[in-house]
């Protein structure tokens, strides 16, 4: 069984199908990407994935559990995490507190504990830091951790922003466009990183993206969209090579 | 001991050594009776300021009617205190209206919020103010009278109370309540507001507290990391309104007639309290509480500076708005100061705590 | 009849709500900014009126006058001043909090030059209005002229933003800055404009508001403003004559409730109004939907 299986999606805003009869099978442990033009519908996808936008029509199952109409925070918990095209990190927060937010869910202790600073507080912080601290080297962000989000890196925001998804203990990573806005070296640098963080987490990432480079290097699969609408679908060099996507992409 | 811990201590340090210090000027006779006057609205000032920081600094959302969560408070412990007044001793009694008044206001504040959290930024700090404004134009309607045959209520007149010979009218429409004891002294109000930075300062430190300035961060990113945004909203704003019903509890119990009039718990009233917080910083409890009992206190030792007070105080907040907002100015200070060297770490700090 | 006076009286506070809630909706439909001074800009404009008609003895036309050209200053000067600096700051709550400010310097200099006391404002309007039924129903002359007055602002209001450059060009900055930066509108002088309408909109509701009540205090355009902005809110915030429907409909509410009800609640159900509004339909009555991008 597919870890995301996505049957018949659609949405219409107004009169405009942004989406329409998407599908898609993500095994687990793959890397897949969905790319297209601008405005193909794909960050669209993401928002139906992540309870965002709820469906006109379509099935959205993960790990076999029907999570179609359930809101972002239970999507969330069920075991989807994304990060976003224009990064939105907590920004007036220390790096390490934007990925504690994220452990909150798996670390837990009462509000009167916490408003105290009694019983499980000081044992289950602790173990929080910890944790932090591990996906925090693990995204070379452990130097930073004081520091406010906001006062990062552009490339390093983007780390964050994974950390932060990573905090939740996902079973599927969402990337959108993760390259966009960097140079070729942090594109570079970045593509490490999502590697780094398959390895690691054995994680089942989808991403989408525009940079053409970063999607033949890391993806074993690929949708195409086009116009709300799946264009081609299956391994990556043979989608790439298909013509009808080199037209989608260079126009006629 | 780590870093917030020892910022949290120098804050209570602070307000127990100005406790102390003042303490000793009042044994020594050293205190004017007009200061001493003003030493428990100092205190009651500052706790609602910490309250209305923990809303607009943290959560992020601006309340202008914070002063009708004050009024609740005041009100409902008053109205106890005066009902229990020949049949409780003064200890419990104060207590168990300190604890009347905090959990009237929780709860109107949790009423309150189910709706108003709904909105955001302009809508909310609306409809707060109007909530305030409601809540002020219907305990002034209010007529409640006990007598031997139990409580009575109107919203027409005392008259139509028609209570028994024996009867007392405690709630009195627009003339409010008369002759809550004064229970409130210096030291309580110490040990309220001592308690409110407790909390407010643990809350922040906590993952409760970090969920909370997540939301205000970015709700979008917070829901999407699994923070349940109307919840921690929701109890954000309750317990914002359960620590200035405490405030009203000490206001109440430190004056002779209560009445819900706008000097004291209108909007202008709230604005004054956001006038604190946001000269004591934005999100920056610790300033809150300085600048309510610098705020509160000045024009008042200085008669001559009372005229000119409000002037002043409007002039350093837009000053000071656009100082700390403007992109421009922004740029321009990180331009010309750097982001490192003093001015820089300085400014860095200032925007930490924002 | 009573019922036909009180609704008259009603009509005739709801077209001042309307008039001022007409700044409120423009400002905020362009510059995307709740101005909490505005209500201010009204009482600075009664004693704007107030001090030229006693230096004048009683001409209140050129009192009226020289209150609109000098609120029209004061809004596009606040606007450049406090408002503009805090345009794209990080927190959309500083520019509320500014116009707090702006509010509070507004009424505590008018009450270090006139002082706390109410002053007695006399009518801009002489005449004395007309009799029905035998003079069982009686309508004051500032009545029909407060009413009239809002017709033909609203009237002028529409031309102007249907049928000419500049209000087209306000139509353009309130539906999205950059993209009408990009067409060649001055955005920063597109909201001055918007500033300047509404603050002599704000003068000509403070000669309506006190020609009316004619207690003049520091304090007496906050919570008219406060309401307009209400109805503005009711209305659909951005829509010119949803501010006009918000505004009758609020000020015979107020009118009403006050009659029948309780004069000690009547604020107390306006604001009911709006925290009913903004919960079932916070886009009011003509406002369209805006949702945030993700």
């Amino acid at each position: 069984m597919a870890l995301l299986e996505v049957n018949n999606l659609s949405i219409s805003f107004g009169g405009l199908r942004a989406v329409d009869n998407f599908n898609v099978q993500i095994e687990k442990g793959e890397l897949y990407g969905l790319i297209g033009p601008n405005g193909a519908g794909k960050t669209t996808v993401f928002n139906l994935l992540t309870g965002v936008y709820k469906p006109n029509e379509g099935i959205i199952r993960l790990d076999g559990e029907d999570i179609t109409r359930k809101s972002t925070i239970e999507i969330n918990h069920a075991g989807i995490a994304r990060t976003f095209q224009n990064i939105r990190l907590f920004k007036n927060m220390p790096v390490i507190d934007n990925v504690k937010v994220g452990l909150a869910e798996r670390y837990k202790y009462s509000a009167l504990e916490g408003m105290l600073h009694v019983g499980k507080y000081r044992k289950v912080e602790k173990e929080m830091d910890e944790e932090a601290m591990r996906l925090l080297k693990v995204f070379d962000l452990d130097g930073e951790r004081d520091y406010l989000a906001a006062n990062l890196p552009y490339g390093k925001q983007r780390k964050l922003e994974i950390a932060r998804a990573m905090a939740t203990a996902p079973k599927l990573l969402l990337l959108d466009e993760p390259a966009a806005g960097m140079n070729p070296n942090e594109t570079k640098e970045l593509m490490d990183t999502i590697a780094l963080v398959r390895r690691e987490f054995d994680m089942t990432i989808l991403l989408i993206e525009h940079d053409m480079k970063l999607v033949s290097g890391i993806c074993e699969k690929l949708t195409v969209l086009n116009f709300g609408r799946v264009l081609c679908q299956g391994e990556t060099k043979e989608v790439l090579s298909n013509p009808e996507v080199i037209t989608a992409y260079l126009g006629e | 001991m780590n870093k917030i811990t020892k910022q949290n201590l120098i804050t209570y340090g602070i307000v127990i050594a100005a406790y102390i210090i003042l303490e000793i000027l009042m044994l020594t006779g050293n205190l004017s009776s007009h200061l001493k006057g003003l030493l428990v609205p100092m205190t009651y000032y500052a706790v609602i300021a910490v309250a209305l920081n923990l809303c607009v600094g943290i959560l992020g959302e601006l309340s202008i009617g914070h002063c009708g969560f004050m009024c609740i408070g005041a009100f409902s412990s008053a109205f106890f205190s005066k009902a229990t007044e020949n049949s409780l001793p003064t200890a419990p009694r104060f207590i168990l209206a300190l604890i009347i008044g905090i959990a009237m206001a929780a709860l109107f504040g949790f009423l309150i919020g189910i709706p108003v959290l709904r909105l955001k930024g302009d809508y909310l700090a609306i409809v707060t103010l109007a909530f305030g404004e409601i809540i002020k134009n219907v305990i002034n309607s209010f007529y409640i009278g006990i007598d031997s045959k139990g409580l009575h209520f109107t919203m027409k007149s005392a008259m139509d109370l028609e209570m028994e010979a024996d009867g007392n009218v405690i709630v009195n429409g627009a003339m409010g309540i008369t002759g809550t004891p004064h229970n409130a002294s210096f030291t309580i109000g110490i040990v309220v507001l001592l308690v409110s930075l407790f909390v407010v300062q643990n809350l922040i430190n906590s993952r409760d507290g970090r969920a909370i300035m997540a939301i205000r961060d970015n709700y979008i990113a917070a829901e999407a990391t699994g923070v349940n945004v109307t919840g921690y909203k929701m109890m954000a704003f309750t317990i914002s309104a359960a620590i200035a019903g405490a405030a009203g509890v000490l206001f109440s119990h430190n004056i002779t007639t209560l009445t819900a009039s706008s000097q004291y718990f209108g909007y202008n009233a709230s604005i004054m309290i956001l006038v604190y917080v946001v000269l004591g910083g934005i999100g920056n409890i610790r300033g809150s509480v300085i600048a309510a009992c610098i705020l509160y206190l000045l024009p008042e030792l200085l008669r001559g500076l009372n005229t000119y007070r409000m002037l002043i105080y409007s002039i350093i907040l837009i000053v000071m708005m656009i100082v700390n907002w403007s992109p421009k100015i922004i740029a321009w200070r990180e331009k010309t100061f750097g982001k490192s060297g003093i001015l820089g770490f300085i400014l860095r700090r200032k925007k930490e705590v924002a | 009849m009573s019922f036909l006076t009180y609704l008259i009286n009603g009509l005739s506070l709801g077209s001042i709500y309307a008039i001022i809630a007409l700044g409120y909706t423009m400002v905020y439909g362009i510059a995307k900014m709740l101005n909490f001074a505005h209500g201010d800009f009204i009482m600075v404009g009664c004693y704007i009126i107030f001090s030229v008609s006693a230096a004048l003895s009683g001409n209140s036309v050129v009192g009226i006058i020289v209150a609109i050209i000098l609120c029209t200053l004061l809004g596009v000067t606040t606007e450049f001043v406090a408002y503009r600096p805090l345009r794209g700051a990080a927190s959309p709550l500083a520019v509320l909090i500014t116009a707090i400010g702006v509010s509070y310097l507004l009424e505590n200099i008018a009450l270090l030059i006139y002082g706390a006391d109410i002053k007695s404002f006399s009518s801009v309007i002489s005449w004395e209005g007309v009799s029905f039924a035998g003079g069982q129903l009686k309508i004051q002359g500032v009545t029909i002229v407060t009413i009239l007055v809002s017709v033909v602002i609203l009237t002028v209001l529409q031309l102007f933003i249907n049928k000419t450059k500049q209000g087209q060009a306000m139509l353009a900055a309130s539906e999205d800055k950059g993209a009408a930066t990009l067409m060649g509108i001055n955005v920063n002088r597109t909201i001055a404009l918007t500033f300047a309408i509404g603050s002599a909109l704000a003068a000509v509701a403070g000669a309506l508001l006190c020609s009316a009540y004619p207690s003049l205090s520091p304090y007496t355009g906050a919570m008219p403003g406060i309401k307009a902005f209400v109805a503005a809110v009711l209305g659909g915030i951005g829509s010119i004559p949803g501010a006009m429907i918000g505004g009758l409909a609020l000020g015979i509410v107020e009118i009403l409730s006050k009659t029948y009800i309780s004069s000690q609640l009547s604020d107390a159900i306006v604001f009911g109004i709006l925290v009913v509004v903004l919960l079932v339909k916070p886009t009011g009555i003509l406002g369209k939907v805006v949702q945030e991008k993700v």
